[in-house]
């Protein structure tokens, strides 16, 4: 037991790779939350007037909501009145294109293994890094808006593409729904906006790369996805923060719209700061996301590799609205030292013949605690949906905790809906066999993981499938007895 | 909100006349007082909407108080078949004298037996209903299974209600198994009114040493019984506790079954089936405690809702740091014949050990067309199939009853009713 504890201090005293932050001039908003900071914001982003009159709309019905506290989670409230709601790094003047982005920024983004600098750029990926509180550049915008599809940031597209978010925006996550999703509504700052015309195939992953790098800084970015009739886009979305004692508060929403046969794909590999290994720290990660299958025959996929945040909160939904529609929820769930998870999905099924399928896998090492809480809703006239849902729990070491609440409500007898879950630890019959075969134990709980984590990661597309997999090795090296 | 409070509906209603247990009254009132009536915002009871539908079917609430029985009442409703000791309780209250073959039997009233301590296994703080009942109770019984006494045949708790409108059954059970005893029982419930009643039950079983415990029950009693019953269990080492619940009907039934696993090799088992049509309004809440290591459950409830009916599961498993080895299986399957109808469930295992084997399965779905072609290629009439297919899905839980006779009998209430009504 004694070199498992000894291989055990060894990762978990490992540093958060992206722990490191950069000084730059920041244009900020005062601390504070209130009608005044909203009108601050709103201002600065120089927007519309029904948006402002939205904005406040929500900060109102905000004021009467309480914190939820129904999650399996436990952590020290937030003080919202502490924090700073806008964020952005000063730029003498708006860039046109990249090319006059603030090379600092750049660098920034250079450091976390993005390459904001398309020429150089192979990978064929369209990337919106976000900082803060602003969108600091979106690349590939020319060649997309040549097949008609606009990506870019959220302020851009209320400037140049108003009608479209005026129709779409808190048209599948209202800015009443939760908490968190009408704080949000208030006072997002930025995010990303992604509209694929009709008929149109995107031929390119596009991306969107969050940073928080200011201190007391919360962050609301807002990402809506709008996919027209027979459509597709595969999005992908990355997160890191710097090392803080404090604890830093993510609120985000992320709405997609699929149309007609249209198909969206969202990816996403969290790692925000996850804490120091005595739970000091780390970002609070309370995100709304949902999508809905307004057309017949559309489809909509969410795969997440959770291995940051000290806190999660993350219910990535679908609502099967159309004929025939599917949704799909992969996810790999990783905690480690004390972060605490509560994560899964929901599935609503309305539309007739609708097929859904749920796999996740969560995996638990030092203190941390993990949770399912999934629903599968049939509606009465849902004729013919099926479900298939499976999450399984891999615990290692015994101070960790894995739990499921699943929520299956069932209102049509021509549904079919299958649950399964399992819990239980690598087994020692495994690591023995790949110790004989001259695999070390690291290594073999490395491939037993990512084996047992394979069905979803086969869902990311390669770039970030080789990412999650390196993610994975790393958050559990050394954390099994 | 609902209008209905602790302050109204409950009013006066928590004061008793039982001369004794005044300690565990207070206690469970000021719990009761504290937790109020769950409503549809509580997780426990967010689909069970008890205190909505006490409200409308009662009110003046007061304790029910026993009426007179014959002995042909009584031997009319023994269950076919039955031979055994039979206990015979009028509105929760125990008749001695109608009590039948009850010789080498140890029980007594609890107003005989105030020392038994109420409520030390059915804690008041987990439900607002136990803590009612703890503060409310007027009669009960005590029985108790001596050191090594192996009581061959099953023991029956035939419960007869009947009351006025507002009255409250409130039946209170404790039994105390001890070491090496092995004990067989069957509640039976029998409706002899037709006013709405609400019977708020609790049962609190101690299982000793290597002690084995089987506690069978039938709710049957028609579209007048509201119920709420709390039955839990602390089960010492090497015991074994199998319980089997078969739910018929009922306009609204809530059964919260608790199993704590206190010993190492213990090992619990919950069966239950619910055939559930009209209106019928069926909760299991069920939970079982591993608080040591090597201990076993097995858990399988399977249901079938027709009509407008509607059907609540919620499982809990609960493996604390401290019980490695633990083995907890739970399913639940359910087959819709209605589009009406409506299940909700819940299967829920909240896990801090890792050298555990826990797994939860849980399907809706309905019959196999394929099967159904099959005997119907056979010359078997589609209603019939069907009968027999729907037997064949509910008959794995009737396998779990270890007496002969009395699985006889609940199979032939459940081939009666899949028979006839579906």
């Amino acid at each position: 037991m004694s070199k498992d504890n000894q291989i055990l201090e060894e990762f978990t005293s490992k540093e958060y790779e992206h722990g490191w932050s950069v000084n730059y001039e920041a244009d900020e908003a005062p601390i504070g939350l209130n009608e005044d900071i909203i009108k601050w914001i709103s201002t600065k982003k120089e927007e519309p007037l029904w948006l402002l009159e939205w904005r406040l709309k929500a900060f109102k019905t905000w004021k009467t909501m309480t914190e939820p506290s129904w999650a399996n989670v436990k952590y020290p409230k937030v003080d919202l009145q502490s924090l700073r709601y806008y964020s952005a790094p000063k730029q003498s003047n708006k860039p046109k294109s990249l090319d006059e982005v603030d090379p600092e920024l750049l660098q920034i983004y250079e450091r976390l293994g993005i390459n904001l600098n398309e020429q150089k750029k192979l990978q064929g990926i369209a990337v919106d890094a976000v900082l803060d509180s602003v969108s600091v550049g979106t690349t590939f915008k020319a060649t997309l808006s040549k097949l008609g599809i606009v990506f870019c940031s959220f302020s851009e597209a209320v400037k140049e593409h108003p009608d479209l978010v005026k129709k779409y925006l808190g048209s599948v996550v209202p800015m009443t729904d939760n908490y968190y999703a009408a704080l949000n509504s208030a006072v997002f700052s930025d995010g990303s906006f992604c509209y694929i015309p009709k008929g149109v195939r995107c031929p390119m992953e596009l991306s969107t790369y969050f940073r928080i790098n200011a201190a007391n800084t919360g962050q609301f970015e807002r990402t809506l996805i709008v996919a027209e009739d027979e459509a597709y886009v595969s999005y992908l979305e990355g997160c890191t923060a710097p090392q803080r004692d404090e604890n830093q508060l993510h609120a985000a929403v992320v709405e997609i719209y699929a149309a007609k046969n249209a198909e969206v794909k969202y990816s996403t590999v969290q790692n925000w700061f996850p804490g120091d290994k005595n739970g000091k720290g780390g970002i609070y990660n309370f995100v709304t996301k949902r999508g809905i299958c307004a057309g017949d025959y559309s489809k909509i996929s969410w795969t997440q590799v959770e291995t940051g945040s000290a806190v999660t909160w993350k219910y990535p939904s679908c609502i099967l609205k159309g004929d025939n529609s599917i949704g799909e929820f992969y996810s790999v769930a990783v905690t480690n030292n004390y972060q605490q998870a509560d994560t899964g999905t929901k599935m609503i099924h309305i539309g007739k013949n609708t097929k859904s399928r749920i796999v996740s896998k969560g995996i638990s090492a030092g203190k941390s605690q993990n949770s399912y809480r999934g629903q599968v809703q049939v509606m009465k006239r849902a004729d013919n949906a099926r479900n298939f849902s499976q999450c399984d729990s891999l615990l290692m070491g015994d101070r960790c905790g894995a739990h499921t609440f699943p929520y299956i409500d069932i209102n049509n007898s021509s549904a079919k809906v299958e649950h399964e879950a399992t819990t239980s630890k690598i087994g020692e019959d495994q690591l023995f066999y790949c110790n004989q075969r001259g695999i070390s134990t690291e290594d073999a709980v490395a491939l037993i993981v990512n084996g047992y984590a394979k069905e979803v990661l086969n869902q990311l597309p390669m770039e970030f499938a080789v990412e999650a997999q390196k993610l994975l090795a790393l958050t559990l090296e050394g954390s099994v007895g | 909100m609902s209008t209905l409070t602790k302050q109204n509906l409950f009013e006066g209603f928590l004061e008793s006349s039982f001369v004794g247990f005044e300690k565990a009254r207070e206690e469970g009132k000021a719990s009761f007082l504290n937790q109020g009536l769950p409503t549809l915002k509580s997780e426990e009871y967010k689909f069970t909407a008890i205190t909505k539908k006490l409200e409308q079917s009662l009110s003046n609430l007061s304790p029910a108080k026993p009426f007179d029985l014959s002995e042909e009442e009584v031997s009319e409703a023994i269950p076919q078949g039955f031979e055994g000791p039979i206990l015979v309780f009028s509105n929760g209250h125990l008749i001695k004298n109608l009590c039948l073959g009850i010789d080498h039997l140890n029980f007594s009233t609890l107003s005989e037996k105030l020392e038994t301590p109420i409520g030390s296994i059915a804690k008041v703080d987990k439900d607002a209903f136990a803590a009612l009942n703890q503060a409310s109770f007027e009669e009960g019984v005590f029985i108790s299974i001596p050191k090594k006494e192996v009581v061959e045949k099953p023991i029956l708790l035939l419960s007869f209600n009947k009351a006025n409108l507002g009255d409250v059954i409130s039946p209170r059970v404790w039994i105390d198994a001890g070491d090496f005893a092995e004990v067989t029982f069957i509640s039976h419930s029998i409706n002899k009114g037709d006013t709405p009643y609400f019977v708020n039950k609790v049962v609190e079983i101690k299982g000793g040493l290597n002690s084995q415990i089987r506690y069978y029950r039938i709710q049957n009693e028609g579209k007048n019984a509201f119920e709420v019953s709390n039955i839990e269990t602390n089960l010492l080492q090497d015991s074994r506790f199998t319980s089997v619940t078969l739910s018929l009907s009922g306009e609204m039934v809530r059964n919260n079954l608790s199993l704590n696993l206190l010993g190492s090799n213990s090992e619990g088992n919950m069966y239950g089936i619910y055939l559930l049509n009209g209106k019928t309004h069926v909760d299991n809440h069920t939970n079982v405690d591993h608080t040591i290591p090597h201990a076993e459950s097995n858990e399988l409830y399977k249901g079938i809702l027709a009509d407008q009916s509607r059907g609540v599961f919620n499982g809990k498993i609960f493996v604390r740091q401290d019980a490695q080895k633990t083995n907890a299986f739970q399913q639940n399957n359910n087959i819709l014949l209605s589009n009406d109808a409506t299940i909700n469930t819940k299967p829920q295992l909240e896990i801090w050990a890792d050298d555990v084997k826990c797994s939860h399965g849980c399907t809706t779905g309905q019959l196999d067309e394929e099967a159904l072609f099959y005997l119907q290629a056979r010359g078997i009439d589609k209603i019939q199939a069907k009968g027999l297919l729907l037997f064949a899905f509910a008959g794995e839980v009737l396998e779990h009853i270890e007496n002969e006779s009395f699985r006889e009998y609940c199979t032939n209430l459940v081939q009666e009713r899949l028979g006839s009504k579906f």
